[in-house]
């Protein structure tokens, strides 16, 4: 009940939210924070007394693996095809949701000295679009998790059409069609598989645990690998699915990049790490260099674009293309350090890209442009946010001691053992990271200031909402052992579960 | 006795369509001697809910063969329901709607209810004859309806043309039907079937297969489906919303339900080049209807090329059926889909229609369906936004919404199928598709300067309105979240 609970309490909030805007706009602010950091705490202690057993997917059938789960939930919802409301939640689940409900809170901080136009309707869809997200993480049904993957697009569509900046509505809707289209080839993908568990064993089966037993021939399983691959890479994205992402991200509010970035480009990552290759093992092993190339030339060509911006969020929105492009190397790997390095780097960007859209949002609400050129010498008027600035670019530069580094480096170490070759490009993009990110630092805040402008430093409650983001970062550098302990037991068991289909 | 006992049944199984037989006579006779409109539409309204109630009566002696042209069974009922289901719908929204434009009001829901009989004698028919008769009555007092408004010149347009093609159309059907029974000696849809089961000369069977074709030519121009199809979004903008509601569900609902039954009851899925025509037929209407949508600014003739879109997935469920002869999977989903669209449509022509009521309009009396007219209307009026928003989300397949569970059944059973090409033009239609109702749905988010004018002139919506679109924002939520209930009444309709 803990995971249903979880979500509802998010899409009961945010209609009470909705609800609230008649007293002001400060008050559905206060109560969807409310909502998120008490979701985050019910979530922290519930799952404190959970102990992560050994991960053993696909070990028996169905219900049977399924308690080898920190949690696990399952209800009949359309029996005539064989789906259920199946939800369950291990180590990767868990990190993913816990960062899905900070960011979440950080998102909502990050909204309150914006326009007040609607608040109301803007924290509902901020916690509708999180009650999606969370689901997508939790589903463990196939239709259930297209149905989380599909219905977050429209609370985030709303977002970025209501409240985005000028060119909202090409963003908005290439966003959506990009996404929607994507998701579309992942359904057919979907119902291939219910119907060949159907013939193979009279049946209609959508939960995730009987379809990954499933024998599959060769050429029948690159094509739905790749239909599952290709809904999850437009997400995440990778070159050449990209081109949404620098639109959305730079025409959304605020709050909307800080979730984007943050979180739902997460989402594709999950689905590969999840459901791609444990689905098709030896389909994802023989795709697995076109995929790789895919990923370095995301790196490269991400950030030859930021570098070349002069819109401030459009060059964080680039970087995001170059270190997902780490992702998908970590996930195509497909070994432990390489999983770990991308589950890192997965929560590691989502700090460091939140931090950076943030900034990007209050420099726009202060300066009511994104071009950095026009920009300059700003440290001087706004030091606060010159410091943080600086220490999340050097972060999204992979500066050692940081969570962002810990992630890149595990992810060439290991891939290194799989192709040097890749390894050694890919890690060039470390120093065009140093480059744009120096970059940016130098345009918009080192310089000759401006003499006459009147602008607010950051206040306390953006203090505060920077101040955690640093905290993990560090924490991630540091001492990454906890996040490693959480998701080892479920990377051993993908990594065993495919290598047993392998051996096939 | 035993011929009254069987007279007594053959009553029940065709209860509803015996009501609405005896109600136009009524409501002829109101008209004739006390000319009150109120009264006409509460005749009209209690009759259709009469008859909703009768299908149950009916259901208990389901199936049931009425005389050798018609059939009472769990198929037609269920259709039955949904078309006076719908037909109950347009009469509920359509009193404002009239009210607000002057001239004689009353004859309006005759025709409706006579139209709803010719629907309702349509899905009943096993017999080509019961085919014809239904499928004109329904035609014939639908001409009236579009030309309805009698100052508009768009209305008149769009009846003539409509009367024109569709009377071409039936002509095609009958020479159609003249050479099936030519070849066949048989008129009944299981007539045909036996038949057409048994090796038949070549030359025969060459008949029947022109003879079919025509049949379907006839009833492609009644569906529009491309390349028949170039009448609807005309027509479509002509003619007064709520009849354009009633169009778009009632009368294509009607249509298909009938085809799809001759198509299994005459075995027509024994000509593999039917099957083909059908597929290119299919595909064309997905591709070419949703691209033909994507520039149109009045949401009459947008909603018109969606709906060629949306016949074209419909008719993947009859290629299934072809390609896998017996397949039940292929009549659910076509129940199913036919359920959502027509909710759906309903749903987005109540809008219009409210809208239409709401709005001041000049002489022409023309209804405002331009994009222009839902700018903004989140802030105006949300409950309406609300509803169009989940209707077009409803049409685009997001899931949460019974258009998902639709697309999902299609897609399930073209998969079974495997008849790729035809899911690879569906994938693209609904691509193409997102675009056009996303446009919709952001004109309705965008903020517009409030100008002094515009709220005066219009009025709130009366209860009976909000009644209707907070019932069918329920049902389209409702059976897209927990479609189960549903899915087992259809599961043994055929």
């Amino acid at each position: 009940m803990l995971m249903i609970n979880l979500i509802l309490v998010l899409l009961i909030g945010g209609a009470i939210s909705w609800w609230s805007e008649r007293f002001g706009s400060n008050t559905p602010r206060l109560i969807a924070l409310v909502i998120v950091i008490a979701d985050l705490l019910y979530l922290l202690l519930a799952s404190a007394g959970l102990t992560s057993e050994p991960f053993a997917i696909g070990a028996g059938s169905g219900a049977a693996s399924a308690s080898t789960w920190l949690l696990s939930y399952q209800l009949d919802w359309i029996p005539r095809f064989g789906i259920s409301l199946h939800l369950a939640m291990d180590g990767l689940s868990l990190i993913l949701v816990a960062l899905t409900l900070v960011l979440g809170a950080i998102a909502i901080i990050s909204s309150w000295n914006e326009s007040n136009q609607r608040q109301g309707f803007f924290q509902a869809n901020i916690l509708w679009t999180l009650a999606g997200v969370i689901g997508v993480f939790l589903a463990m049904d196939l239709f259930l998790f297209f149905l989380f993957w599909e219905v977050m697009l429209v609370p985030m569509y709303l977002l970025i059409a209501i409240w985005g900046h000028e060119g909202k509505a090409y963003a908005s809707m290439k966003f959506f069609i990009f996404t929607q289209l994507s998701g579309l080839l992942m359904l057919v993908a979907i119902l291939v598989l219910a119907k060949l568990h159907h013939s193979a064993t009279g049946v209609f089966s959508f939960n995730y645990f009987d379809l990954l037993n499933l024998n599959i021939d060769s050429s029948t399983a690159y094509w739905l690998m790749l239909g599952f691959f290709i809904a999850f890479v437009v997400k995440l994205p990778s070159f050449p699915f990209h081109t949404w992402l620098p639109d959305a991200h730079t025409q959304a509010p605020t709050a909307g990049s800080v979730i984007l970035a943050g979180i739902l480009l997460k989402t594709g990552a999950y689905g590969l790490i999840r459901f791609t290759v444990p689905l098709f093992p030896n389909a994802a092993l023989e795709f697995a260099p076109i995929a790789m190339i895919l990923g370095v030339i995301g790196i490269i060509y991400g950030a030859v674009l930021a570098f070349s911006q002069s819109d401030f969020k459009r060059l964080v929105a680039y970087s995001s293309v170059s270190h997902m492009g780490f992702v998908l190397l970590g996930v195509f790997a497909w070994n432990v350090l390489a999983l770990q390095g991308a589950v890192i780097q997965m929560v590691a960007h989502g700090f460091s890209t939140a931090a950076l859209f943030m900034i990007a949002g209050a420099l726009q609400q202060r300066l009511h442009t994104r071009d950095m050129n026009k920009m300059g010498g700003l440290w001087h008027h706004m030091p606060r946010m010159g410091a943080f600035a600086l220490f999340f670019a050097l972060a999204s530069l992979g500066l050692p001691g940081l969570g962002n580094f810990v992630a890149e480096f595990l992810v060439l170490v290991g891939l290194f053992a799989v192709s040097p070759w890749f390894t050694a490009v890919a890690a060039l993009g470390l120093i065009t990271a140093a480059i744009y990110s120096l970059i940016m630092m130098q345009k918009a805040f080192y310089g000759k200031p401006p003499s006459e402008l009147e602008v607010a430093d950051f206040n306390n409650l953006d203090m505060t909402a920077m101040g955690v983001m640093i905290i993990a970062l560090i924490g991630l550098g540091l001492y990454p052992q906890p996040v490693f302990d959480l998701v080892q037991p479920v990377i051993d068991s993908l990594l065993a579960h495919t290598l047993g289909a392998g051996s096939q | 006795m035993i011929e009254l006992a069987m007279f007594e049944t053959n009553v029940v199984a065709m209860l509803a369509p015996l009501i609405l037989s005896i109600a136009t006579l009524v409501m002829m006779l109101q008209i004739a001697f006390w000319r009150h409109a109120i009264t006409s539409w509460l005749i009209c309204c209690s009759t259709l809910t009469a008859c909703i109630a009768a299908l149950y009566w009916s259901s208990a002696v389901a199936p049931q063969q009425v005389s050798s042209i018609l059939v009472s069974d769990h198929y037609s009922l269920f259709f039955s329901l949904l078309i006076l289901f719908a037909s109950l719908i347009t009469a509920l929204l359509t009193k404002d709607y009239l009210e607000q434009r002057s001239g004689e009001n009353e004859e309006f829901y005759l025709l409706l209810m006579l139209s709803a009989l010719g629907a309702l004698v349509l899905v009943s028919a096993t017999h080509l004859a019961s085919f014809l008769l239904g499928l004109e009555l329904l035609g014939v007092a639908l001409y009236a309806l579009i030309a309805y408004p009698e100052r508009g010149r768009l209305p008149l347009e769009a009846a003539i043309k409509y009367l024109v093609l569709s009377g071409a159309a039936s002509a095609i059907l009958l020479f159609g039907f003249a050479l099936i029974y030519a070849a066949l000696g048989s008129l009944s849809f299981v007539g045909i079937g036996l038949q057409l089961s048994q090796d038949l000369a070549a030359d025969r069977q060459l008949l029947v297969l022109i003879g079919t074709a025509m049949v379907f030519t006839g009833i492609g121009f009644k569906l529009s489906l491309v390349p028949f199809h170039m009448w609807t979004p005309d027509v479509y903008q002509g003619a007064p919303a709520p009849v354009t509601g009633f169009l778009s569900t009632v009368s294509k609902g009607a249509i298909f339900a009938a085809l799809m039954r001759l198509f299994i009851d005459a075995q027509l899925y024994r000509f593999p080049s039917l099957l083909l025509a059908l597929s290119i037929v299919a595909a064309a209407s997905m591709v070419i209807g949703n691209l033909l949508a994507l520039k149109q600014n009045s949401l009459k003739r947008l909603l018109a090329y969606s709906s060629i879109a949306h016949i074209g997935y419909l008719v993947i469920t009859i290629v299934v059926y072809g390609s896998l002869q017996k397949a039940q999977l292929a009549v659910e989903a076509a129940s199913f889909y036919l359920t959502a669209y027509m909710l759906t449509s309903l749903a987005a022509f109540a809008v219009l229609t409210v809208l239409s009521t709401q709005t001041n309009r000049g002489y022409e009396q023309t209804d405002s369906d331009s994009i222009d007219s839902v700018r903004g209307l989140f802030w105006s009026k949300p409950l309406l936004a609300l509803v169009l928003t989940i209707a077009l989300l409803s049409l685009a397949g997001i899931p949460l919404t019974i258009g998902f569970v639709g697309k999902f059944y299609i897609l399930t059973v073209a998969i079974e199928g495997a008849l790729w090409l035809l899911i690879a033009a569906l994938v693209i239609g609904s691509g193409i598709g997102i675009y056009y109702y996303l446009r919709v749905v952001f004109a309705m988010t965008e903020q517009i300067k409030q100008t002094s004018s515009a709220p005066s002139a219009q009025q709130g919506m009366s209860l009976v309105a909000k009644l209707v679109i907070c019932l069918l924002i329920f049902m389209m939520l409702a059976l897209g979240v927990l479609p189960q209930p549903l899915i087992e009444q259809i599961g043994n309709l055929y």
